[in-house]
């Protein structure tokens, strides 16, 4: 038994293909961006080392601090908004008929591509014909505002469609994970008299708090890491107002030709992400694995 | 205490039957149904948009249902548009990196879980921590990866980085499956002298085929909703699937709400259609992908 399991050769045959590809396209390119941030280079032509010039610039960039700040509002709102999915899964958990279906449609936005819900959120806001301005002239708004090119307006415009995108995703995470604890409790927490928000408070919760942990790395680090919405969506736009740290180095490496510059942003948001799920994670360590 | 357990047991009984109760459920299913409107409805009124002339659209109420159903849109946008050659792009393409990515998963968790090897755990490790990487900080080197080997512009480029990325959460849900499987039938298998390529394709990938359809699912609505990597590595028109190929379309139709409804439709039907027949796969996928983090 233990000789054949423990075959080289084949467990060489075995792992190498997926250990090639994710070595050669997931490690060895973050590396290599932090190596191509320290060049100056337009994408075709040579290579021209420059040192910590980019990185420098980069701190002196008040464009790549707006991107940041925005992506950071973006992280912070997509947090806030998760105490939202948690009361609509603790309530659909409480046997409420129908909880399955609701769930289900919850989910389907999620689905989804990006792109598609992006160009249909634009039909949404737009001024003339969109849906949302309709709907507010019938209640007698006047001066509908513009929203995506508000640039007051823009981020928390995307962020709708954003809550409209991910909440089914993080309403089923927390199903999930409620549907894990053991009914024994429940009821045990019942017959001492808890009503059904003491439950969900002193109970549940608590047991969720490792699940609630990841969602909250997953939100951030999911925030950070956004994109494909905002690029159709605004591009940025109006005047910067939306722009976040994806769309920002992908405008420097691909629009401008600053491949240099927009390695430099993006190994800045590899060195964001990591921070932030370690700094997360070592935040809520607290409450260790519970065990029942 | 057994006397004041169950006195608070009545107590709660008529608690619940109280009607103030009733109109709190009823409240809660008012906001639970209007959380369920705010999500549906914006697809059904793109779709009675995707059947409106441009006369329709721009002067009467958007929330009027079209008048004369404009199949001619979905023509317009398959024909005309060129969508129907993005569509089926997107098809092949996310079918072959599926497909890759997971017999690759299966290998390895095969590998990490049934077989004996020192570095398996961190063989684990590289593929868990590579869930955490965003795609934006790998994107120029890759491109510029792509571009010495001849391959930007070319569909093996987007089906390789699909399967890459696609690894790490494929491994992941296929990890808690292998954990719980029994290992007597495989175990036997070895003893009557079986060989270990026999063992996984005709024991283990049989066994495994639930959690495999599951990964699978999931991986084809990441591939077909996937932008970046297409949007950057694919420039003709040849090889570009639907995400990219309908914002091409929909910047030379600026204007025409119905065709641009049609393609939008066009690309989400798949997916909706396989939510209806799979809804519950995609659930467990979605937990199992997550959850374990």
């Amino acid at each position: 038994m233990k000789q054949v399991m423990s075959n080289k050769l084949i467990i060489a045959m075995y792992t190498l293909p997926a250990l090639i590809l994710i070595l050669a396209l997931v490690y060895v390119p973050i590396v290599m961006t932090g190596y191509y941030g320290l060049m100056e280079w337009d994408g075709i032509g040579a290579k021209t080392f420059i040192g910590l010039e980019n990185y420098i610039g980069l701190m002196q960039d008040a464009k790549f601090w707006d991107s940041a700040y925005h992506s950071f509002l973006l992280a912070a709102f997509s947090t806030l908004s998760l105490v939202g999915y948690l009361v609509i899964s603790l309530v659909l958990a409480n046997k409420l008929k129908g909880s399955e279906l609701l769930r289900k449609i919850y989910l389907i936005p999620m689905l989804l591509s990006s792109v598609a819900i992006a160009q249909l959120w634009l039909k949404i806001y737009d001024p003339n014909n969109g849906m949302l301005n309709s709907l507010l002239e019938i209640f007698g708004v006047e001066n509908t505002p513009t929203w995506l090119a508000d640039p007051k307006l823009v981020l928390i415009s995307i962020f709708i469609a954003i809550i409209w995108q991910y909440a089914g995703f993080y309403i089923i995470i927390y199903s999930a994970a409620l549907k894990g604890i053991p009914e024994s409790l429940v009821e045990a927490a019942r017959i001492d008299g808890a009503n059904p928000i003491q439950i969900a408070y002193k109970v549940k919760l608590p047991l969720i708090a490792g699940v609630i942990k990841v969602t909250i790395v997953l939100a951030i680090v999911g925030s950070l890491k956004y994109f494909d919405l905002i690029y159709v969506m605004t591009g940025g736009g109006p005047n910067g107002a939306s722009e976040v740290l994806a769309s920002y180095m992908y405008k420097e490496a691909f629009a401008s030709y600053n491949f240099g510059y927009g390695s430099a942003v993006g190994f800045a948001l590899l060195v964001i992400c990591l921070i932030i799920t370690w700094l997360v994670r070592k935040l809520t360590a607290s409450n260790e694995e519970i065990q029942y | 205490m057994t006397k004041s357990n169950s006195s608070l047991k009545t107590k709660n009984k008529s608690y619940n039957n109280s009607l103030g109760n009733r109109i709190g459920l009823g409240l809660l299913y008012l906001v639970l149904g209007a959380v369920a409107l705010f999500q549906i409805y914006p697809l059904v009124w793109l779709f009675f948009f995707s059947l409106k002339t441009n006369a329709e659209v721009f002067g009467t109420s958007p929330f009027a249902l079209p008048k004369d159903p404009q199949w001619g849109n979905y023509l317009k946008a398959w024909v005309d548009g060129g969508v129907g050659a993005y569509f089926f792009n997107s098809v092949w393409v996310t079918v072959t990196a599926v497909i890759l990515t997971v017999l690759f998963a299966s290998f390895v968790t095969f590998a990490i879980t049934r077989m004996d090897w020192k570095l398996n755990k961190l063989v684990l490790g590289l593929f868990m921590v590579g869930l955490m990487v965003p795609i934006h900080s790998a994107l120029i080197p890759l491109f510029s990866f792509f571009l010495d080997l001849n391959l930007i512009d070319h569909p093996l480029s987007i089906i390789l980085t699909y399967t890459a990325y696609n690894l790490p959460i494929t491994i992941m849900i296929l990890l808690g499956f292998y954990y719980t499987l029994p290992r007597e039938v495989e175990e036997a298998a070895v003893m009557d002298g079986c060989s270990v390529h026999r063992i996984f394709f005709q024991i283990t990938l049989p066994m495994t085929m639930p959690v495999i359809s599951t990964t699978a699912i999931i991986n084809m609505i990441y591939n077909w909703n996937e932008f970046v990597f297409v949007n950057t590595f694919i420039s003709s028109d040849k090889y570009k699937t639907l995400t990219v190929g309908i914002q091409n379309f929909i910047g030379q139709y600026l204007t025409d709400w119905g065709a641009i409804g049609a393609t939008l439709m066009i690309s989400i039907i798949p997916v909706l259609i396989a939510f209806f027949i799979l809804s519950n796969r995609i659930v467990d996928g979605i937990a199992a992908g997550s959850v374990k983090g």
